[in-house]
């Protein structure tokens, strides 16, 4: 044979020698580390595995569970020869249920009607031969009589819904006042100007009108006017038909808030003056 | 007259003053206590049975191994914490309030928002007093020996002195 030639059957060779000889890595189990459940649940042990060797007929799956201060760990499930035997004499008879699959690695369990006295370790335990060396995995499963809501929920919750609470009837408060208040501005500002619409208008109708107008307008300011709110069809109104049916409300109300001001003030006056 | 009446608005106005600095400090000192246990030498419990004390957060025992477990997760002892809290920042609040309320208000204006806040405070703290006494059993198993302790007497006290600040609040107007 040429050199090269023997070169690489010997490279081959090696390689094969080595596969041969190189250990089988050992197989791994993961499980969950706890898990939890409420009385009358029913919970899912899950166990997955990985191994380097092909999944073959001769897998068997192991479940074992010791009780919570128990020394016994009793076997409740195995599965062997592609078929699962499920406890039917014991704690668990006719609650488990098989939910695995070994072609993908899966090695799962189900139990309904969790009891009180299923608190304890789970073991999953997975033979693959070859492949037989490697640690089992354990699940602690609690069973609980209700979920406890996490600490601060309800803290949290109270708090933030008495201060949101708080902060919009604040809110309200003050937005309704504003709102009032604005109004009361415009109200305002809409009377001065009627008031100065009024007086230009009389005015170029003729003094004598304006001195009438004036002289009301100086009653109501005095808050004791003689003269009642003017009857839409005077002649002074010839020139303000259209807002003739406002005029004397708006007056009246111009009158009636003044004297109130003008009594409310005079009091106040009266009780600083004693102060 | 117009001197003596300065003089006597000026006194009232320091008595209220007085009166808003030990409502507040007296609240302080009952959340204090409610709270938080720290120096063992205060006695700062709301349950005590012989050399162990409970509180709103912790429970601790005084014997030989000194040591402090905290309380338990339980809803109502949630809701009691919270109303603590609660009142502690109404109270704040309050004082808060009332010092921007001297500065902005009008003359003759009343201290309606402080007064309010106030008045809440001292409901808050009414609430967890009652829940603690009505629902202590919850978390604490009592035994014969089992006694009320300072800070649940202070918080007590605490509701009529926040109510009575909040209507002086009320009440009160603000002078120039």
């Amino acid at each position: 044979m040429s050199p090269r030639a023997t070169r690489r059957l010997l490279l081959v060779a090696g390689l094969v020698a080595a596969l041969g000889v190189s250990p089988v890595s050992p197989i791994h189990v993961y499980t969950q580390r706890e898990v939890y459940g409420t009385v009358g649940s029913s919970v899912t042990l899950s166990c997955s595995f990985w191994s380097s060797e092909w999944i073959s007929e001769d897998i068997s799956i192991t479940w074992h569970f010791q009780a919570e201060g128990s020394r016994d760990s009793i076997s409740i499930f195995h599965f062997a020869k592609g078929q699962p035997y499920i406890d039917d004499v014991g704690t668990f008879k006719e609650r488990m249920e098989w939910a695995g699959n070994p072609r993908r690695r899966d090695g799962s369990i189900v139990i309904h009607g969790l009891e009180p006295s299923d608190n304890g370790t789970f073991t999953c335990d997975v033979k693959n031969p070859p492949d037989i060396v490697g640690k089992s995995s354990q699940v602690t499963l609690y069973v609980l009589e209700k979920v406890p809501p996490r600490y601060g929920v309800v803290l949290g919750s109270v708090i933030g819904g008495a201060l949101l609470l708080v902060a919009a009837l604040v809110a309200l408060a003050y937005g309704s006042r504003y709102c009032w208040r604005r109004r009361q501005a415009a109200l305002q500002r809409r009377l001065s100007a009627m008031e100065k619409g009024k007086l230009q208008r009389s005015g170029k109708d003729g003094s004598k009108r304006s001195r009438q107008v004036s002289a009301e307008r100086g009653g109501g300011h005095g808050g004791l006017s003689p003269l009642s709110p003017r009857p839409p069809g005077s002649p002074g109104a010839a020139g303000e038909a259209p807002l003739s049916p406002q005029a004397p409300v708006l007056y009246a109300m111009l009158d009636h808030g003044r004297s109130a001001k003008k009594a409310k003030g005079g009091a106040g006056d009266s009780r600083k003056d004693r102060k | 007259m117009g001197f003596g009446s300065l003089g006597g608005s000026a006194v009232r106005g320091s008595w209220w003053d007085a009166w808003l600095c030990s409502a507040v400090v007296l609240r302080a000192s009952t959340l204090g206590c409610g709270t938080r246990s720290r120096a063992v030498s205060v006695p700062q419990q709301w349950l005590v049975n012989g050399e162990h004390a409970a509180d709103l957060w912790q429970n601790c025992t005084t014997g030989s191994p000194f040591q402090c477990l905290a309380s338990s997760s339980n809803e109502w002892l949630q809701s009691v914490q919270a109303m603590m809290i609660l009142s502690v920042i109404f109270s704040v609040l309050s004082l808060f309030l009332f010092f921007c309320q001297l500065f902005t208000l009008t003359k003759g204006g009343r201290f309606y928002i402080t007064g309010v806040f106030q008045i809440l405070a001292g409901l808050c703290v009414m609430s967890g007093a009652a829940i603690f006494t009505v629902r202590h059993t919850d978390w604490h198993q009592a035994s014969e020996n089992t006694s009320y302790g300072f800070a649940y007497i202070l918080a007590w006290l605490a509701l009529p002195l926040a109510l009575a600040s909040g209507i002086v609040y009320v009440i009160l107007r603000k002078r120039e």
